[in-house]
């Protein structure tokens, strides 16, 4: 049965499959075929959800939590069976369907010599973390953490390693727990690789396979694999759902090999990864420069009396108005980050009635808000990467993985809960991140000074000193 | 409490009246309030908001020349964003749970329609093909007629396995009519579904009971589309 299928084909299945923990439905085989691979062993159903007398555990996410598990009545077992709500958006992981596990032949990946088509050049630092990466996926080491400030040029940095695994013949995975990140990546490693076959996976994604030796993916693909990769990169380590979603950190380390190497990169550690450092637990290296060697751009503290009162009100304060019309630069593109979705539409139109009162936009197409659930997001965003729009009122959802290159930034109740440390930090790393406009104002306007805010200002005067521009 | 739709905990209220009668509450506030219901004028016959009476597409079925099977359909909901997000993981996704989202105001709405119609009604929900339900593991109609306080029955059978979602308007109107009746029925009934869209497949279903001798067919879906 299993010889009817020709070698190509076999190929590629091996490649689908391998380092996989599948649901029947995901492994493109006819019931016969399928019944064969099952004979000969090369499929091991292993059990979905694994029930002690206290817990259930879903053996594709790891959730242990009771509410996140759910029951339904089967009628042809005429008896209740479990199933896992978290990872329901990847298909039901129910107990009474296993999921296979590929144990033929492993997959033989290919060794590419000089895959790296980038012709670009590095700054010493980067220069420096690169080789540090370069040698750590070489000599296997467990793992390394690579903290570079905003725009210090992250993803150049990991071409060197990327491709001394690729002469190894190993296989790669470059992880982001946002989907907007992933978008942006593929294009660049795509370009920097461009003989590589490279698949990102997403949710809504049209590419399903994962069979590729490059993967970009968003980290809850990950639930899928299974000792897969040799190579993990996880970029915006810091970012939600990441840092609050446990399934998620269970996901990335499974699929890695056990002899593999995990690089996290981050911008804003958090506290968990700097106390680490602290004790050198974890391996790692630091770049406090961005590419173009100008310092970042130190944020202001601006305070409105009755910012809460206005805001409801659906006006903005006074200093806001003063500073929007007094900016050193006006050619500059304008990010407004507020705090909640609602606030968004509606500062958004007041902003237009001021802009245009003053003269400094001329058309309401020119202004325009965004969110998490906006249909319409990514056209928008990369509107205003065209330059097309001159202001975009946005939530945190635009705060990492973006780069614009010439914007001023503000946010208007800094205050508020959503805005934590690194999200301030990360949202000011936005402003001055192209060579040929290295600044940008960064203004925080609030009714209270918060503990982040200070923090956040402190931080980047800290990466400011450590990178030797001031003393 | 974790809310079934956003994950959040919900924080119970403590009141006399939740102290003396705890209510276990399924969804958080805020979610609650992105749930509303069909309010307002409606059109007498197929519930979509109306102010008209009867609605273009009623006009339309009355003046069909075989009789309308369907003597009147009530929904709960309208259809938008937030409803379609909830649908797609519960039927699409089949996450069984999400249903008891709608159990309390679902029977609320039934106990509201059923004031105006008289009583001694059966509930036959909607079937779903062999293969769907296996593939599937719940039928969504079934799963909305258990929360109903009245005799149900499963006489209803589908046979083959078209989509109705993927067809466009004209191409539901010419489909055959795919269903069965497993055993005949001479009570009035009350048809379960979870969507009216274009209220073929519901009128499919109504033409087989009519024939098989029941005096009067109703439905009561949970959306209006």
């Amino acid at each position: 049965m299993i010889e009817k299928l020709t070698t190509s084909l076999y190929l590629e299945l091996v490649k689908r499959c391998e380092g996989k923990l599948l649901l029947r439905k995901e492994i493109p085989l006819d019931e016969d075929l399928f019944h064969a691979f099952l004979g000969q062993n090369i499929f091991t159903p292993i059990s979905s959800i694994i029930k002690t007398p206290f817990i259930k555990i879903c053996r594709r996410c790891g959730n242990r939590k009771k509410s996140q598990f759910s029951n339904m009545y089967d009628f042809n077992k005429k008896r209740l069976i479990a199933y896992c709500r978290n990872c329901i958006q990847m298909g039901r992981v129910i107990e009474t369907e296993p999921l296979y596990r590929w144990n033929g032949e492993p997959a033989c990946w290919q060794k590419h010599e000089s895959a790296c088509t980038w012709e670009g050049q590095l700054t010493d630092a980067q220069t420096k973390a690169s080789e540090t990466i370069r040698d750590a996926i070489l000599q296997q080491e467990s793992a390394l953490l690579v903290w570079a400030v905003c725009g210090s040029g992250k993803t150049e940095m990991l071409f060197a390693g990327i491709e001394g695994a690729l002469r190894q013949g190993m296989r790669i995975c470059l992880a982001t727990p946002r989907v907007d990140v992933v978008r942006e990546l593929l294009p660049r490693i795509q370009e920097a690789f461009s003989t590589i076959p490279i698949q990102a996976l997403y949710g809504g994604s049209e590419e399903k396979r994962g069979s590729s030796q490059i993967i970009i993916a968003s980290t809850h693909q990950l639930l899928r694999f299974e000792h897969a990769f040799d190579v993990v990169i996880i970029d915006e380590l810091d970012a939600f759902p990441y840092h609050a979603d446990t399934s998620l950190a269970f996901a990335t380390e499974r699929a890695l090999k056990t002899s593999g190497t995990m690089i996290y990169l981050t911008a804003t550690p958090r506290r968990k990864e700097r106390r680490k450092l602290q004790w050198n637990q974890l391996k790692h290296v630091f770049v406090p420069t961005r590419y173009h060697g100008y310092p970042l751009p130190v944020p202001q503290m601006c305070m409105c009396f009755s910012l809460h009162k206005q805001l409801q009100e659906g006006t903005v304060p006074r200093a806001f108005i003063r500073w929007l019309c007094q900016r050193e630069n006006k050619q500059r593109q304008l990010l407004i980050f507020l705090p909640t979705i609602s606030l968004t539409e509606k500062v958004a139109s007041q902003i237009y009635t001021i802009l245009f009162n003053h003269k400094i936009i001329k058309d309401a197409s020119e202004i325009t808000s965004v969110h998490a659930s906006d249909p319409e997001r990514e056209r928008k965003i990369s509107q205003f990467r065209n330059k097309r729009l001159l202001v975009l009122v946005t939530t945190t959802i635009l705060e990492r993985g973006v780069t614009f290159p010439s914007v001023d930034v503000a946010i208007i109740d800094a205050g508020h809960s959503v805005f934590d440390e690194a999200a301030l930090v990360q949202i000011a790393g936005r402003a001055g991140r192209s060579a040929e406009d290295p600044d940008g104002e960064v203004v925080f306007f609030h009714d209270g000074k918060t503990n982040a805010m200070v923090r956040a200002i402190r931080f980047i005067k800290r990466m400011n000193r450590l990178g030797g521009y001031t003393r | 409490m974790t809310c079934l739709l956003c994950e959040k905990n919900i924080l119970p209220e403590v009141t006399w009246r939740t102290a003396l009668y705890p209510e276990a509450k399924v969804i958080c506030d805020a979610c609650n309030e992105l749930l509303v219901a069909i309010d307002g004028p409606r059109c007498t016959r197929c519930s979509r908001s109306s102010t008209k009476g009867n609605c273009l597409d009623c006009i339309h079925w009355e003046k069909t020349p075989s009789k309308d099977s369907l003597a009147r359909n009530y929904s709960v909901y309208p259809y938008n964003n937030f409803m379609q997000e909830i649908i797609t993981k519960w039927k699409y996704q089949g996450d069984y749970e999400l249903g008891n989202v709608f159990k309390k105001t679902f029977r609320i709405h039934f106990k509201r329609m059923i004031k105006t119609t008289s009583k001694a009604y059966v509930a036959v929900p909607i079937p779903l093909s062999e293969e769907r339900q296996e593939e599937r593991g719940f039928n969504q109609a079934a799963m909305l007629a258990e929360f109903l306080p009245i005799p149900k029955a499963n006489y209803l059978e589908r046979i083959g396995s078209e989509k109705q979602a993927k067809k466009s308007k004209e191409e539901r109107m010419k489909s055959a009519n795919p269903f069965r009746l497993k055993k005949s029925l001479n009570k009035p009934v009350i048809l379960v579904d979870d969507i009216y869209t274009t209220g073929m497949t519901l009128r499919h279903a109504a033409r087989v009971l009519l024939e098989q001798g029941c005096p009067n067919v109703i439905s009561f879906t949970l959306i209006r589309s």
